[in-house]
This record gives C-alpha cells, sequence and structure tokens, in this order.
C-alpha cells in the first residue's frame, strides 16, 4: 500500500466512522426523549414516590389490616384495591374490580420480597417488605386473570397464584352499596 | 510469549469444569418444569439447582475466563513475563476454596437464595463467605493487571499501550468496581444477619446495593468477548481492525457508561422514586452506543478481510468469507445472538416497556441471549485460538468445533425464543413447575417443552467443546508460533494520552456512580423503620 493509499482511505475510514457515530448517538436520544415524553403524558410510569411501612404490624393497624383489605368504591368512583403477599399467597386471593375504571393498587409484603403480575396486562409491581407499592390500572373488559407471584420468594413460589376477576362497572357498584371490602374470594 | 502456560490453563479447566456441571444443573431443570418431566418435580432441589447454576454461571465461570485470558494478554501483549505469579495463584486457590464453601451450604438446601441473594431471605453463613473469596480472588487479579500494565510503562515510556492489554486493564477496573456493590450490601447487611449478629434487615437498600453490581457485572462478562471481537476475530480470519482508536473508545464507554445504570432493574420497586429510574434509564440507553460502535468496527474489519479475499459488490463480499473458519462462525453466531439480545434490552430498560416483561421469562431469555450466547460462544471461540498455544498441540478437528458451535447456537434460540415468548404473555420467571392442567397455563406447555430440548441440544453442545479441549491436551506437538493479536488498519504510532490511560475514565465512573447512587442510597440507608425481620431458608 502506498503512502498516498494510505492517506486516502484513512480518510474515508474516519468520514464512514463519524457518520455510524452519529446514526448511533441519534438512536439513544431519540430513546431518551421518547422515554422522557411518554412518562411526561403518564403512559405507565414507574412508582414516583417512596412510603415505608412496618411489615411486622400489618395486622395490628393501619392500613393493611385484614378488615380493609380488598376493593372499595371511592366517593369519586375510582377504586382501590389493597392487597398484601405473603409466603406463599396474596390476601385477597382474588380480586374483584369493576371495568372501565381508575384503579389504584396498593400493595405491601408480610415477610419477603414477592412480586405481582397480571398476565395479560401491564399491571407488574414488585413488593417488597418495608415499602408500600402503588400501581394504577385500568381493565377495558370483564373477564378473569391470572396473578402469578413474579419474584422467587422461597420453597413455595410456584405455588403463590392469585386471580382478578374484572366485572360490568354497574354490577360492581351494585355490590359495593354498603360501602364494604370487596373481593371474589370463594366465588 | 506464554510463559506461566500452567497457570493459565488452571484457570481455563477449572472455568470449563465448573461450567459443564452447571450446564447440566440448568438442563435438568428445564426438563423438570417442563410437562415431559413433570412426575420428577421436588421445588426444594430445584432451587437448590438454580442457586448453584446461577452462582456458578454468574460468579465463578466468566470470573476464571476472564482471569485467565487476562494473564494471557498480559504476557503476549505486552511481550513481558507475568509479574506476581505466586499472588495469581494465591488468587486461584481463593476462588477453588470460595467456590468449595459456597458449594456445600447449597447442595445442602441450606442456601436456596438464588445467586441474588433477595434479602430478607437468609441462608447459611458460608454460601455468602464463599461468594465473597471468589470476589477477593479476582480482586488479585484485578490489581496485578495493573501492576503488569505499569511494569511495562516504565519499561517503554509514552508508547501506545496495545489494544488488547488496554481492553482488559478496563474490564478488571470495571470488575472492582462494579463488584463494590453486591460486597456493601454482603459485608454491610446481608453477612451480618447470617452470622446472627442482627436480625432486621432493610430488603429496599439491598436490591439497590444489588443492581449496581447487576448490570455492570454483564459487562465484565463481555469484556473478553469484545476484547476477542477487536483483537483475535480480525486476525483469525485474515483482516485487520478498522479502528484502533473506536476500539479504545467503545471500551472506555463501558468503562463510565455501564456502571452507574443498574437501577433499570428496580424499575418496578417501591423503594425508589421516579427521578433517579428515569435517570438511569437514560444512562442504560447510552450504554447501547458502545456495542452500536462495535458492531460497526467489527462488520468493518470483517468487510475489509472479504475484500482482501476477493469478495466483491455491495454484499457479495459476504460470501467471500471464509466461513469454515471456526472464529468466522462463532462470530457470526455470536453477533445475531447479540442482535435479538440486544434490541430486547432496549425493551428492558425502557422506562415504561419494561413494565410489560418485568420479571416474566422474557428476562431469562434476555440475558441467557446475551451472556449464554453471544457471550459464552465467544468464550468458546477464545479457548480453542489459546489451546494450541497454551498446550503446544494442535486442534486438528476443525469439523467437530464447527458442529459444536453450530449446536450452541441452535440450542441457544431454540431455548430463548419459547422464553421470549411467553414472557409477553406473563409467564413468571423462577417457578419450579406450572400446573398445565390450568387452561389459562395450558398453552404455554409447547413453548416449555421446546426451551427443555434447547437445554439438552446446548449440553450435547457443552460437552463435546469439553471433549475437543480434553482431546486436544493429547494431541501430537505442534509450535503454533507467538501468540498474536490482530493489526489495525492504521497501527498507531502515538495514542492520546486519553485513549492511552484509564485514570480520567475510572475517576469518571466513580464520580458518575457515586452520583447516580450516591443520593439515594443515602436517604433509604438514613431513613427509619425500613428494615424488617430476617427470614432464615430451612428454617422451621
Amino acid at each position: 500500500m502506498s503512502a498516498e493509499e494510505t492517506h486516502g482511505s484513512a480518510e474515508v475510514a474516519a468520514r464512514v466512522e463519524r457518520r455510524w457515530a452519529t446514526i448511533a448517538v441519534i438512536i439513544i436520544v431519540m430513546m431518551a426523549l421518547l422515554a422522557a415524553f411518554a412518562g411526561i403524558h403518564r403512559a405507565t410510569m414507574p412508582q414516583p414516590r417512596v412510603e415505608t411501612i412496618d411489615p411486622s404490624r400489618l395486622h395490628l393497624s393501619g392500613e393493611f389490616v385484614e378488615s380493609n383489605l380488598g376493593s372499595v368504591l371511592e366517593a369519586n368512583g375510582n377504586v382501590t384495591v389493597r392487597a398484601i403477599g405473603q409466603q406463599y399467597s396474596f390476601t385477597p386471593a382474588c380480586i374483584l374490580v369493576p371495568n372501565d375504571t381508575p384503579i389504584t393498587l396498593r400493595a405491601t409484603s408480610a415477610d419477603v420480597v414477592h412480586g405481582i403480575l397480571i398476565q395479560g396486562t401491564n399491571v407488574n409491581t414488585m413488593l417488597v417488605p418495608g415499602y408500600i407499592s402503588e400501581q394504577p390500572m385500568r381493565f377495558a373488559k370483564a373477564g378473569d386473570y391470572l396473578m402469578p407471584c413474579q419474584e422467587f420468594c422461597s420453597f413455595g413460589h410456584e405455588g403463590m397464584w392469585g386471580k382478578v376477576k374484572v366485572i360490568d362497572k354497574t354490577e360492581f357498584a351494585g355490590r359495593a352499596k354498603g360501602g364494604g371490602r370487596l373481593s371474589c374470594v370463594g366465588q | 510469549m506464554l510463559v506461566n502456560r500452567k497457570l493459565i490453563l488452571a484457570h481455563f479447566w477449572l472455568a470449563f469444569a465448573v461450567f459443564g456441571i452447571a450446564l447440566a444443573l440448568g438442563a435438568w431443570q428445564m426438563f423438570i418444569r417442563s410437562p415431559i418431566g413433570i412426575w420428577l418435580s421436588n421445588p426444594e432441589l430445584y432451587y437448590r439447582s438454580l442457586t448453584a447454576h446461577g452462582t456458578v454461571m454468574g460468579y465463578v465461570f466468566p470470573t476464571l475466563v476472564a482471569m485467565g485470558f487476562g494473564y494471557a494478554i498480559s504476557e503476549s501483549a505486552l511481550q513481558q513475563r507475568l509479574v506476581g505469579v505466586r499472588w495469581a495463584w494465591a488468587g486461584f486457590w481463593l476462588i477453588v476454596a470460595g467456590s468449595v464453601m459456597a458449594v456445600i451450604p447449597i447442595a445442602l438446601g441450606r442456601a436456596s437464595v438464588l445467586y441474588t441473594f433477595y434479602p430478607p431471605l437468609i441462608g447459611n453463613v458460608f454460601y455468602y463467605v464463599g461468594v465473597v473469596l471468589v470476589v477477593v480472588g479476582s480482586w488479585i487479579w484485578v490489581a496485578l493487571m495493573s501492576v503488569n500494565l505499569r511494569v511495562w510503562r516504565k519499561a517503554n515510556p509514552g508508547a501506545p499501550v496495545p489494544l488488547a492489554m488496554f481492553a482488559n486493564v478496563a474490564g478488571s477496573y470495571l470488575w472492582a468496581w462494579t463488584a463494590v456493590g453486591a460486597a456493601l450490601e454482603l459485608l454491610l447487611q446481608i453477612i451480618p444477619v447470617a452470622a446472627g449478629l442482627k436480625s432486621t434487615i432493610d430488603a429496599g437498600l439491598a436490591r439497590v446495593f444489588f443492581s449496581w453490581t447487576l448490570h455492570a457485572i454483564v459487562y465484565f462478562w463481555l469484556m473478553p468477548t469484545y476484547i476477542a471481537y477487536y483483537t483475535i476475530v480480525p486476525r483469525a480470519i485474515g483482516g485487520r481492525v478498522y479502528s484502533d482508536s473506536m476500539a479504545r473508545i467503545s471500551f472506555i464507554l463501558f468503562l463510565v457508561v455501564a456502571m452507574p445504570i443498574g437501577m433499570h432493574h428496580t424499575f418496578a420497586d417501591p423503594q425508589v422514586g421516579a427521578g433517579f429510574k428515569f435517570i438511569h434509564s437514560a444512562f442504560t440507553a447510552l450504554v447501547a452506543l458502545p456495542t452500536l460502535l462495535t458492531v460497526f468496527t467489527i462488520c468493518a474489519s470483517v468487510e475489509i478481510a472479504a475484500r482482501l479475499r476477493g469478495g466483491r459488490g455491495m454484499f457479495g463480499w459476504i460470501r467471500a468469507l471464509p466461513w469454515d473458519n471456526p472464529m468466522m462462525l462463532a462470530l457470526a453466531f455470536s453477533f445475531v445472538m447479540l442482535g435479538f439480545g440486544g434490541a430486547g434490552g432496549l425493551i428492558n430498560m425502557s422506562y415504561q416497556l419494561d413494565a410489560s416483561i418485568h420479571n416474566t421469562q422474557w428476562i431469562t431469555g434476555h440475558f441467557h441471549l446475551i451472556f449464554g450466547g453471544a457471550i459464552v460462544i465467544m468464550y468458546f471461540a477464545i479457548a480453542y485460538d489459546l489451546w494450541p498455544h497454551l498446550t503446544g498441540r494442535e486442534l486438528i478437528d476443525l469439523r467437530l468445533i464447527r458442529t459444536q458451535l453450530w449446536l450452541w447456537f441452535v440450542g441457544m434460540i431454540v431455548t430463548t425464543f419459547p422464553w421470549h415468548w411467553v414472557g409477553i404473555l406473563g409467564m413468571p420467571r423462577r417457578m419450579a413447575y406450572f400446573d398445565f392442567g390450568d387452561p389459562a397455563i395450558a398453552p404455554q406447555a409447547l413453548s416449555v417443552t421446546l426451551s427443555a430440548i434447547g437445554g439438552f441440544i446446548l449440553l450435547a453442545s457443552g460437552i463435546m467443546f469439553i471433549v475437543i479441549l480434553a482431546r486436544g491436551m493429547r494431541a501430537p506437538q505442534a509450535d503454533a508460533g507467538p501468540y498474536q493479536f490482530a493489526l489495525a488498519v492504521h497501527q498507531p504510532a502515538t495514542v492520546p494520552v486519553a485513549l492511552n490511560t484509564h485514570g480520567l475514565w475510572v475517576a469518571l465512573m466513580i464520580a458518575l456512580t457515586l452520583t447516580n447512587y450516591g443520593y439515594p442510597i443515602l436517604t433509604l440507608a438514613l431513613s427509619e423503620g425500613t428494615s424488617v425481620p430476617a427470614v432464615y431458608v430451612g428454617a422451621q
């Protein structure tokens, strides 16, 4: 290879390289911008706030006592679902919610790390003992969904499957009239 | 110039021996969780096996490969006898001791916490101490790589550091710093509880510490593979490295941006606020940059080889590549798997898209494709390339090597593609078995079965690999000549200081980690009442 050729090829190499680097940078900037845009519009947002809770006192008082678990219809028409995970089940084991309604899931763990995942949806959050997980959800259609624990929580992990039952919102409103906490356990 | 061949061979043989065992465990796990092996199901044995598989594949195997390869690079690239051979052996024996210490409680079912630990689940203290010993052993290697480069610099003031060694030392620093996260978690949080000195632990804080290690460790596993892409492949197929400086920039970028990004593993966690999740997401996007640069540079380097062999046209040159050369085959397979795995990775790191696949079988599919696929297949290639130089004997049966690589590639695709699919359907990971009788789960039975078949193809390939190497130890003697690394098209006469030293980049790496992790860790460590009672594995 002569000196002249070397020089020319070096220039070509540098140019092509620069072009490729520019394309790569543009791809990455685009991805970050897309994420920011979707985040600001709250298409799906990871949990923004950090709330703590003592897992050894869940059953004694506060938001996650047994009588307060399940679904409740709030005054503004939204629904709040409270649940806990423990080795190796969810309480309530079957969550009852209305379709076409903004729902807030509030959940925590009573012992080790668990996870809630509702199959066929984007509802997917970790339950870390000591912290409260909050997740917005909304179901378009009525139907039954499986809700496995998605995080290894020791030897019974594979048996930890909950259920979600989505029913028509008017039927749900009828059942919620008394103001109690609803679930579909035993149905 | 490979003087300490025994040391290097010891690292490789131990690495591949434990790899073989972990591979067999993996195949067995796939079998018993599939519908064909459901009658064997025993969750307790399954999670023991899973802990052993993960611990070996995550901590022991890649570390030993990086160390053995690192010693080989240090001697052959620097043309200098390894300084600190006794220390190197001490590091090796620490890893042996640590592995044995960790594996006993695992086998007894006293440490089934998987390799990601999951506090407040707490296993036997010897499991964690064993893992710490493995890491300490590898830190000796980190120090030795640094010392050897320093000795060389003194003898060659101002000369460009050979690319292979520059990358090797960058990889060792990356490992030293990324291991700090898990080390802090183990030493400050888990081991005191496992030893019975404390009974509570902050699970949220532990998860943040672990995420510090959990992502960058993948780039540590990746380093030997990338070093092979840049410094072995072009030479082995008769080409040249397209750009020496682009290679250096890629390794530096890994060093700086691979570190402070692990919090994308906690997108769905309640203990980290949205702001830091977003920052880590953006940084994770940035770490795609060195890989994109590498894909370009290596494709261009390969094209040079093809054109030197008479390849022509826009794409016609691809046919002119030496496809019967195992190195070419390994590179092509590695790139295909890196492509699929990388695309999956972009989905995982996305602030929003993660929710649909978080902690599902998709994730297992993703990292097996990247680590088990793209990375490990190049470990095979590295071993094949180095073996004649380490043993003084020739690896003759190229056909067998090609078959082994093909099997690995096919096995990995058959294993991971169905996992991606069921992951999208919402199948959770780390499950010992599934109730395939449930009509909602029954349709996934086929995918799980396919993955199990893939697992056995991989096992067959792994056995072939070990047999080929073992046969290579007894082949007729042949002098392979000095071990050489690929030359660049424009071999640098001088290199800018920034691309020839690591100081600035290490400083940046540490500074970025402190800004990306300091505040979240401090607030979690200082917040009251977030520690929860430990749950001991196997306790009644």
